[in-house]
């Protein structure tokens, strides 16, 4: 919302500085974005006097000129037509910046003789568009003077400052300069001026009526007024009022669309005109049946839905209300009678339309926030005399449907919410005397509320207004106070602990932690199970970010290739974060995945340096597994879903049903898909699937170690070679449950040379097995008994045999 | 038993001179072995009166403890010297770099949610989640954001796909934390104290802008908590996070639907050569936005807003971490490049917490 200082004015009985306004206006919640101030951009020019003017010697259209200045007698260069001696000029010395130019001026040679400055024109200075010349200052103003003093004493509209203010959306009334003068007032800057009072005397009845359609009446436009005024002359408005639109950056267009204009910022009244005579027969407010057409004032062919708002005549649509009129039975320089109109127009209606035609207009922008609906006659009546006034002609009597709908509410007031809800100490008086300013009624101690606060609707918004008003700068911070004495509790839940856990042990793992969108393009989503309708954005920005993730994988598969685009071939990236199985909000899910890429480190002059495989996934899979709570018994089964490799992936699960984890290499067609060059492997952990524990205790179980020699032996099986190692481990520990400990496979012999050795499709493991005992120690005897235990049901679980 | 010292001279000095283990062992042997010369002298003691005994037997005794010493001596000195012979030839390069180890890092976003929940866990607040994908009433109607309301269109929303057959308003991607409020306060009531952090999404991408970000929610309800504990509880936060002294805040009135009063934040900092400074100078930078919780937000939360009161509040996560550690594109946080992850990256066990200064 743009206005300048002399407009508030107009409003605003005040002496107080521009900045002072400015600090006040962010201050009440009218944030100031810009402030542009002649005074500020032209404070350095200065008033000179040309004492002597003569051709340059090798240039004819310039001219070699004495001026005297508050430096003294300077020689400036100048080429305007008018430069010559006994003039006053504007004088920008070196080192001035000069705006219209966009140049600090220097000293420099022109055609070989120096030049200590300029002497201005208007647009040098930005002060119009005038440069046939430089400026020459009448009334003998002082030699050496400041430029901007003179101009406040001449032309003061010259140097008026500009400031910019952002609207909330629950301040329509600061969408009008007189609002915002209100609010100033109430702050103490200065006195609100009186309204302008305007009496029309009509002289006939106006050849155009209104009506608006029952269902209107009642939600759409509960008021409309207007007027015809017969015999206008329109044509270029007068300069007060072109210079006073474009200071805010509007385009005078004609009297009467200036003057709509000039209410629409002064009052936040959006008004229309109609030319009179194109309209045919009465005007009828109502709503679309769908399908009409309207050429619109911007040029724009627009197609009407049902249940839009519009006015039409007899032939047809004329106007979208309170958005925009139509070019047809608009006003041009040749309207001769015109029908001014002032309407109040439903906030909801005129914000279901204007989205659905997407025209942003200042009407619909004022309409959708909402205007004072109890001005709607007296902005008719103001506007009417200034089109009197300024284009003649004879208005007809009011032409009213509808009434003005009743916004009257009030609230009662305890001055002590100022304290108990803000924590600010307001007399009461002052409180009573803030409302009255910014237009409250004070009965009592009810409040009503002015007609042009839509936004104003309960108790706490009257402390709200008060506590604006007298500044929330001033408000002192209050300890709050502790929940409890003594040591805060632990606050954070099982789940978010978990959380930290994943990350951080994924961390030490050493992968680096990536934050990756959570939308992505649909046929990546399709290769990991998802892009389906049900998690489709509607209104994507881009089709790469057009569906919710079903998983971390496709993000760190992408962020791989964009870094091996970059030369970085290895790589261990990973992402704790949320997935989405569907699109209603319980779909969503907390994954930790990982991702390994390439080798498992640099070349190294060790050897150590490997390509990463299902092994290495596995390993962190279950070390965050651990780190989080799993038991250390899972089942590992295959099946893994079709984007792992089929052979080389696995699930960790407790159960057929709750599986805790995915791992193993990723599929080609995917890393093609993504542009990964693999090997590639990952996992996927489901954080939440972890069983919590039931019981939370501190006390770990006692710690049994005995004292008697533990026994290792080592066995080596020749089995088919996709007999699973498990299997073998599983049926060894099955031997002896109480004497076994613990078994592990230390050797795998496979591939063509194990098969020359033990037959086609053999292969070789080898296990150790740990005996404890318990009670004695174990003698040979025992231990062959064991053994031969082992052998048997190992041969019995995997058809193998003890290779000799 | 004369010559006693002779022997003690001969033996000693053969083992001063031996040069190895073996020519040790030949005059261990020599001398205190069974038949050594030693071992004949002590055998012929028996022969001996007590009195003759009384004088030689300790005598043959110290000279076999001294024989044996000086051989224990000598081995040691020898295994020594070998020791550092070997030694001496067992030359690496150490200017070699270590076996290599990959380091890990922690996104700058989860340290500083950390960060954030550390010194708010100290005044008692909890952590709260809530969906991303938000139904309308959680994200809008129930924080006082009517349909037609204007600010709705401020919001920039993602809306979910809706099927045709489909007759609620389409799903939204949460453009704010505030829907876990309402949804806290549903579940548990007042009063409450919590925080909540997490994703957020408006569709807005440009050099400032990316369609997701994070936010976090404060929310404080109880019997008279005013804006001025709302003002210290930021005023504290701010000094505990930016690790500086002196904060100063300005509250600016604004508006927020949710939340009546309203008031925009700002920071009083400089601006030094790019480097930002907060606590000092003359500019002034906008932070964040809090309120007090509107009446209408607290019925949406089952809460009396007759008999409770409190305070909300709203912030950037990733906006914060950039002016704490001075990052200065939030695009990169979402990029993934591993040179910005080491770079901006946090220690896997660099934990933040209060007793050991919060970015340690």
């Amino acid at each position: 919302m743009k206005f300048t200082l002399s407009w508030l004015k107009n409003h605003l009985d005040t002496e107080a500085s521009i900045d002072d306004i400015t600090y006040a206006l962010t201050d009440l919640g009218l944030e100031v974005e810009e402030v542009v101030n002649p005074m500020d951009t032209l404070a350095a020019f200065t008033i000179g006097y040309v004492t002597h003017a003569e051709k340059h010697p090798d240039a004819d259209k310039l001219r070699v000129c004495k001026v005297d200045t508050d430096d003294g007698e300077l020689q400036i260069i100048c080429g305007a037509p008018n430069a010559r001696e006994g003039i006053h000029v504007v004088v920008a010395k070196p080192g001035v910046y000069v705006p219209g130019i966009d140049t600090a001026i220097g000293v420099g040679k022109i055609r070989g003789i120096e030049s200590y400055g300029m002497m201005a024109s208007e647009r040098e200075m930005e002060l119009s568009d005038e440069h046939d010349g430089i400026i020459e200052l009448a009334g003998e103003p002082a030699i050496g003077s400041k430029f901007v003093d003179y101009l406040a004493k001449h032309s003061p509209d010259k140097i008026d400052p500009m400031i910019d203010i952002a609207i909330t959306p629950n301040r329509p009334d600061a969408l009008g300069i007189r609002g915002i003068a209100r609010d100033l007032a109430a702050r103490g800057l200065g006195v609100l001026k009186p309204e302008p009072t305007a009496e029309i005397k009509g002289g006939f009845k106006s050849d155009i009526n209104v009506t608006i359609d029952a269902d209107v009446m009642e939600k759409g436009c509960p008021l409309f007024t207007g007027r015809l005024i017969k015999g206008v002359k329109n044509g270029p408005s007068p300069a007060w009022l072109q210079a006073r639109l474009k200071s805010i950056g509007l385009r005078p267009i004609s009297t009467l669309v200036d003057i709509t204009n000039l209410f629409t910022y002064e009052y936040n009244r959006p008004l229309h005109v109609f030319d009179a005579d194109i309209v045919k027969g009465d005007l009828r407010v109502h709503f679309a049946k769908g399908g009409e057409k309207l050429m619109a004032l911007d040029d724009v062919e627009y197609t009407l839905d049902a249940g839009m708002m519009v006015i039409s005549d007899d032939n047809g649509v004329e106007s979208v209300a309170g958005i925009m009129g139509g070019l047809p039975s608009g006003c041009t320089d040749d309207t001769v009678n015109v029908f001014l109109e002032s309407a109040y127009w439903d906030p909801i209606t005129i914000a279901m339309t204007g989205r659905k035609l997407k025209i942003n207009s200042d009407a619909r922008y004022r309409f959708e926030r909402g205007v004072d609906p109890a001005f709607t006659p007296k902005g008719l009546d103001l506007a009417t005399a200034l089109i009197l006034e300024l284009c003649g002609g004879e208005a007809s009597d009011m032409v009213v449907a509808g009434t003005v709908p009743v916004t009257t509410r009030s609230y009662h007031l305890n001055t002590d919410r100022v304290k108990s809800l803000v924590g600010m100490d307001i007399p009461g008086d002052t409180q009573r005397e803030t409302l009255t300013a910014l237009g409250f009624d004070l009965k009592g101690d009810d409040a009503f509320v002015p007609s042009w606060r839509p936004d104003v609707l309960g108790e706490a918004d009257l402390v709200e207004e008060i506590a604006r008003v007298a500044s929330l700068t001033k408000l002192q911070g209050v300890p709050l106070p502790p929940l409890s004495v003594g040591v805060p509790k632990p606050i954070l839940t099982p789940m978010q602990r978990r959380e930290t856990m994943a990350r951080r042990t994924i961390a030490a793992l050493g992968y680096n932690e990536c934050v990756t969108y959570s939308f992505i393009d649909q046929p990546t989503a399709q290769m990991f199970g998802g892009g389906t309708d049900a998690v489709k954005i509607g209104n994507p920005i881009s089709t790469d970010m057009s569906h919710m993730r079903p998983s971390l994988l496709p993000g760190l598969l992408q962020a791989a290739a964009r870094n091996q685009a970059r030369g970085i071939m290895d790589m261990a990236l990973f992402e704790v974060g949320p997935v989405f199985h569907g699109g209603e909000p319980e779909d969503q899910e907390v994954l930790a995945t990982g991702l390994l890429v390439g080798y498992t480190g640099p070349r190294d002059p060790f050897g150590a340096r490997r390509a990463v495989d299902t092994y290495d996934a596995k390993a962190d899979a279950q070390a965050v597994l651990s780190a989080i709570g799993a038991p250390e018994k899972m089942m590992v089964m295959r099946g893994a879903r079709e984007w792992w490799h089929p052979g080389r992936s696995g699930k960790l699960s407790l159960g057929p049903k709750n599986v805790l984890c995915a791992f193993g290499e990723l599929h080609p067609k995917v890393l093609a898909a993504i542009g990964v060059k693999g090997p590639a492997v990952a996992f996927a952990v489901y954080v939440a699937k972890v069983p919590f524990p039931k019981t939370k205790t501190a006390t770990r179980p006692a710690l049994a170690v005995s004292d008697l020699q533990a026994v290792e032996r080592d066995f080596a099986f020749v089995v088919d070679d996709h007999v699973e190692a498990l299997t073998l481990l599983n049926a060894a520990k099955g031997a002896d449950k109480a004497l076994i400990t613990d078994a592990s496979v230390f050797d795998v012999f496979g591939g063509d040379k194990a098969e020359a050795q033990m037959g086609a499709g053999k292969k070789s493991i080898a296990i150790s097995v740990r005996l404890q005992p318990k009670d004695t120690t174990l003698t040979d005897k025992d231990i062959e008994a064991v053994s031969a235990k082992i052998i048997d049901k190992v041969s019995k679980a995997t058809g193998g045999t003890l290779r000799s | 038993m004369d010559g006693l010292d002779a022997l003690k001279t001969k033996y000693l000095e053969s083992i001063m001179a031996a040069g190895n283990e073996a020519e040790l062992e030949d005059l261990r042997v020599a001398a205190v072995g069974k038949k050594g010369e030693i071992s004949l002298k002590m055998r012929e003691l028996g022969k001996m009166t007590p009195e003759e005994r009384q004088v030689a037997g300790p005598a043959l005794n110290a000279l076999k403890d001294e024989v044996n010493s000086a051989i224990t001596a000598k081995k040691s000195g020898l295994a020594d010297a070998a020791l550092d012979a070997r030694l001496q030839t067992e030359w690496i390069d150490v200017s070699l770099a270590g076996r290599p180890r990959r380091e890990g890092t922690i996104h700058p976003i989860s340290q500083v949610t950390e960060e954030v929940v550390s010194i708010f866990a100290s005044l008692g607040f909890a952590v709260a989640e809530g969906p991303q994908i938000e139904n309308d009433y959680y994200n809008f109607d129930a924080l006082n954001i009517a349909p037609e309301h204007p600010s709705r269109q401020e919001h920039d929303t993602f809306y979910m796909h809706c099927e045709a057959d489909d007759d609620r308003p389409p799903h939204v991607l949460r453009t704010h934390t505030s829907p876990v409020q309402i949804r806290y306060m549903e579940k548990h009531g007042a009063p409450c104290r919590i925080i909540c952090p997490g994703r957020v999404y408006r569709a807005d991408y440009d050099q400032t802008h990316t369609p997701m970000f994070h936010q976090y929610e404060g929310l404080c309800i109880d019997k008279d908590i005013s804006m001025a504990n709302l003002k210290w509880t930021l005023e504290e936060f701010c000094r505990a996070f930016f690790e500086v002294d002196d904060v100063e805040l300005r509250f600016r009135a604004s508006h927020f639907p949710f939340t009546e009063p309203s008031a925009e934040v700002d920071i009083r900092c400089s601006w030094d050569k790019g480097q930002l400074k907060l606590g000092q100078g003359d500019d002034w930078m906008e932070i964040l936005g809090c309120g007090m919780v509107h009446p209408k937000v607290l019925e949406a939360g089952g809460i009396d807003p007759s008999e409770w009161q409190g305070f909300a509040f709203g912030m950037g996560i990733d906006r914060i971490a950039m002016l704490k550690y001075g990052i200065p594109d939030l695009r990169a946080f979402f990029d993934s490049d591993l040179r910005w992850l080491r770079h901006y990256g946090f220690a896997s066990l660099d934990m933040p917490n209060l007793h050991g200064g919060i970015s340690g």
